[in-house]
């Protein structure tokens, strides 16, 4: 683990709650580290688990997915959905050699901007905690490294 | 998975607008240097312009992209600001005054999500930096669309038959639009009906709501469901479809003259405990009160001698128009709409949570709506404020503010109406009995118009005013003078001392608190509620009764404590968003939808099960999946769940996300050099 290590976070936010969370710790001028970079969907069911994969692959140590609280979904249920894909994909990412802890699921609603402001705050420690991923963005499928080149032609990851 | 965005040729011109915010942004990053950064560093990604300015969304910043688009001829925009539920729309706009499709600029937020949030300079500049990239990648992905136009179906139905409510519906209707009115209770009228005298001007509640209620029952627009309920909600915004469910009354309305024999005849007393809040009783069959809007009763089954024990049937019996039908059935009726007011209220908090109060346990100790009632000309002691025994008169009354608001164990928010409702409390007190007041506040809070002045006259009036936080309120008697009283102890902070202050009646000025259904309310209707459980408007200062889901309006206390004057001032405010909508006669909404590629379907039907809106449908004879953008609400679940990749969705496509996280990522100063990973 390198000396003063900062990890990288993607998040994924639902349009209705969680990214209406985190624009509401910026109203309320809620300090946070800048670790993390949000992506926003319209829904926590948009949420293809190859979008985590695909953070991770291109150099995040954590991927946090948010979305609106078990039955507070604007579609009705696509939360539970999320719920559902996130225990999957986190069986495969431990199969994978991937900590769990690297993908974490957090419920905020609209309201909950200090809430989704603590748990970013929280998963950067752990993140921190756990060190950098370096998964294999360097390396094809059996393990040799590749040069940008060869990588961007679409050797996969 | 892989669109290897990062080594296409440009094909797109791409500018990107990095706004200061004035020191909004560019206090806490370098905007200065995003946009330089912008400029040389993505430049192989399309971009050919990059600049700052002061303030982006005024107009001179709107007119500087839209000449950048013009002159260099841009065809994808990136600006770096606000959030995007803040000036998505003024960017979008301005783009498509210079000609560029809307749907082809991106705003990303350096604001609420960087400069807001973060403390350190040099890593907010390199998060924004991220963010603008991220942006960029994105927007190359981005398609020119067209906003759905949906068509406004002109009825409105209207939720909740307070005073809100009332107000809502009448300002539709005298518009000339039909408007349904539910309303849950056998009347409309709402909290205020059980007012005595409203504050500051101690007009009477009865006088100026029932003129409004009659308006309600006899417009010709409004079509009125009382002892009723929504059932359920479908559709969206122009078009939605309303299952409302009719209550059995019990009574023929097309019968019933109002006359009341029924209620005069039947042997069943009941406490009230709605309208007279446990005070007074009514009968088996009964209308709230004289001026009920409609003027027709309803049997309360469970407490019907009749239905209970199968004999009685006096009110048929009595009934002139033989108006009574112990058969009747509980109707479900459905109706179209193009939106929603919810103006569903209130409840009152229940003080026996505050147990050193003693309500519930001390006989004298009474709520804010008890009070109500015993004040009322027409409540259970014909307006004489007397103890629970009915008779004494007391000689000493202290009202107890914040009961259950501005209390960390229970509610933190204020609740608006309490200082004012107590002050009334107190005027009547002294008007009626001559009683010494105490008044047991801890702020006193008198904004509005009219409002002070009514504080100062209650002053004058010499009711006494202590203030402090109750402790407790007991019937131990400990000194001389306290036997068979209510003490008041409380520390007085402004004497710095505690006191013991007997008194005869102690009034709780209750919270008001969301009611106990609002999440189920708000689940059904599609919106949601912060962590109190009030309704949350789409903006707390600009956009008020409007919500974050389209064609649903909230107005009144459902959207947090109000008195009568905001209360009704939502109402109209809510209306006046409606007509609105109505008059426009359609609405543009987000083109955010998923579509089948039925070349790429194979008909696994994975996400037939997925949509909760029912817009996919599998055709057999086909043996593919189409969905239907009508019904389509944009979650994307199902772009999500494609195995094929046949489904795609707009404005959130996966070329899009994927972009958007290779751009995201590029910046990535925390971690070592890349090249040292090897």
């Amino acid at each position: 683990m390198t000396e003063n290590f900062e990890p990288t976070i993607i998040g994924f936010t639902c349009n209705w709650c969680s990214y209406r969370a985190a624009d509401l710790a910026g109203t309320a001028r809620v300090k946070y580290p800048p670790n993390v970079r949000l992506i926003r969907l319209m829904c926590s069911g948009r949420l293809d688990p190859a979008f985590v994969m695909k953070a991770l692959a291109e150099g995040a140590d954590g991927v946090l997915i948010t979305g609106c609280h078990p039955g507070e979904c604007h579609y009705l249920e696509q939360n539970y959905k999320a719920l559902r894909r996130f225990l999957l994909l986190r069986r495969t990412l431990a199969g994978m050699g991937i900590e769990p802890g690297r993908v974490k699921l957090v419920w905020a609603s609209a309201a909950e901007g200090v809430r989704l402001a603590n748990e970013i705050a929280t998963m950067v420690e752990e993140i921190r905690a756990l060190g950098p991923l370096r998964w294999p963005r360097w390396h094809t499928w059996n393990g040799l490294f590749i040069e940008e080149k060869s990588r961007a032609e679409g050797v996969p990851a | 998975m892989t669109n290897n965005a990062m080594n296409q040729e440009p094909k797109e011109r791409i500018g990107v607008h990095v706004c200061h915010c004035g020191s909004n942004i560019a206090g806490m990053v370098d905007v200065e240097e995003v946009a330089r950064w912008a400029g040389e560093q993505l430049k192989d990604r399309g971009v050919v312009i990059a600049r700052d300015y002061k303030f982006m969304c005024s107009s001179l910043g709107q007119e500087l992209i839209e000449k950048d688009i013009q002159e260099e001829g841009l065809t994808r925009v990136v600006v770096a600001a606000c959030s995007p539920h803040l000036h998505e729309n003024t960017f979008r706009t301005a783009c498509s005054r210079a000609g560029l499709n809307p749907y082809l600029c991106e705003l990303v937020s350096i604001r609420e999500q960087v400069s807001w949030v973060h403390t350190d300079r040099a890593a907010a500049t390199e998060k924004s930096k991220a963010v603008v990239s991220g942006g960029v990648e994105r927007v190359l992905y981005s398609e020119p669309l067209e906003p759905l136009h949906v068509p406004i179906h002109p009825a409105t139905l209207v939720v909740g038959g307070g005073i809100a409510g009332i107000q809502a519906a009448l300002e539709i209707a005298d518009a000339g639009f039909p408007v349904i009115l539910v309303e849950r209770e056998p009347s409309i009228g709402g909290h205020m009906s059980q007012f005595d005298k409203t504050f500051p001007t101690l007009d009477c509640a009865a006088c100026i709501l029932t003129p409004k209620m009659v308006s309600v029952g006899g417009h010709p627009n409004i079509q009125m469901f009382t002892w009723s309920e929504v059932e359920k909600v479908d559709g969206y915004v122009g078009n939605f479809t309303v299952t409302i469910r009719k209550k059995a009354r019990f009574v023929n309305e097309e019968l019933c003259t109002g006359c009341a024999i029924c209620q005069e005849k039947c042997p069943k007393k009941v406490i009230d405990e709605v309208y007279e809040a446990g005070l007074g009783y009514r009968k088996a069959i009964y209308t709230p009160f004289p001026q009920a809007v409609p003027k027709y009763p309803v049997i309360d089954k469970p407490n019907c001698t009749y239905f209970q024990k199968g004999t009685c049937k006096a009110c048929q019996k009595f009934c002139p128009t033989g108006a009574i039908d112990f058969e009747q059935q509980d109707e479900w009726i459905t109706v179209q709409v193009g939106n929603i007011v919810l103006a569903t209220g209130y409840d009152l908090f229940d003080p026996r949570k505050v147990t050193q109060y003693g309500y519930g346990r001390l006989a004298n100790v009474f709520t804010s709506l008890e009070f109500e009632r015993l004040t009322n000309a027409a409540g259970p002691t014909n307006g004489n404020i007397v103890l629970r025994d009915g008779v004494t008169v007391p000689k000493t009354v202290g009202i107890i503010h914040c009961v259950g608001s501005r209390d960390r164990n229970f509610n933190n928010y204020c609740s608006v109406i309490c200082c004012m409702q107590s002050l009334k409390f107190a005027h009547l007190v002294h008007e009626r009995t001559g009683a010494t007041v105490y008044n047991f506040y801890i702020d006193m809070r008198t904004a509005y118009k009219e409002y002070d002045e009514f504080y100062q006259r209650v002053l004058e009036e010499g009711t006494l005013f202590v203030r402090g936080k109750v402790a407790e309120v007991t019937d131990a008697a400990r000194l001389p003078g306290e036997e068979g009283k209510l003490i008041v102890q409380v520390e007085d902070t402004l004497a710095g001392k505690q006191r013991r202050i007997p008194v005869d009646m102690v009034v709780l000025s209750a919270a008001m608190v969301p009611r106990k259904d609002a999440k189920e309310v708000a689940h059904k209707f599609g919106i949601s509620c912060n962590a109190n459980g009030w309704f949350i408007e789409k903006h707390p200062k600009l956009d008020p009764v409007a919500t974050m889901t389209e064609g649903i309006f909230i107005a009144g206390c459902v959207q947090g404590p109000k008195d009568i004057p905001s209360s009704v001032a939502q109402g109209a405010a809510a209306a006046a968003r409606v007509l609105g909508r109505i008059q426009q006669g359609e609405i543009a909404l987000e083109p955010v939808r998923a579509s089948v590629d039925q070349d790429k379907c194979s008909g696994c039907r994975i996400c037939n099960n997925l949509c909760p809106f029912n817009a996919i449908i599998f055709h057999e004879d086909r043996m593919v999946t189409e969905i239907n953008a009508a019904l389509c609400q944009g979650c994307g679940t199902c772009v999500a769940a494609c195995p094929a990749g046949a489904i795609s969705g707009t404005v959130f496509s996966n070329e899009q996300i994927f972009a958007q996280i290779e751009g995201l990522m590029r910046v990535n100063f925390f971690t070592e050099p890349q090249s040292a990973v090897a």
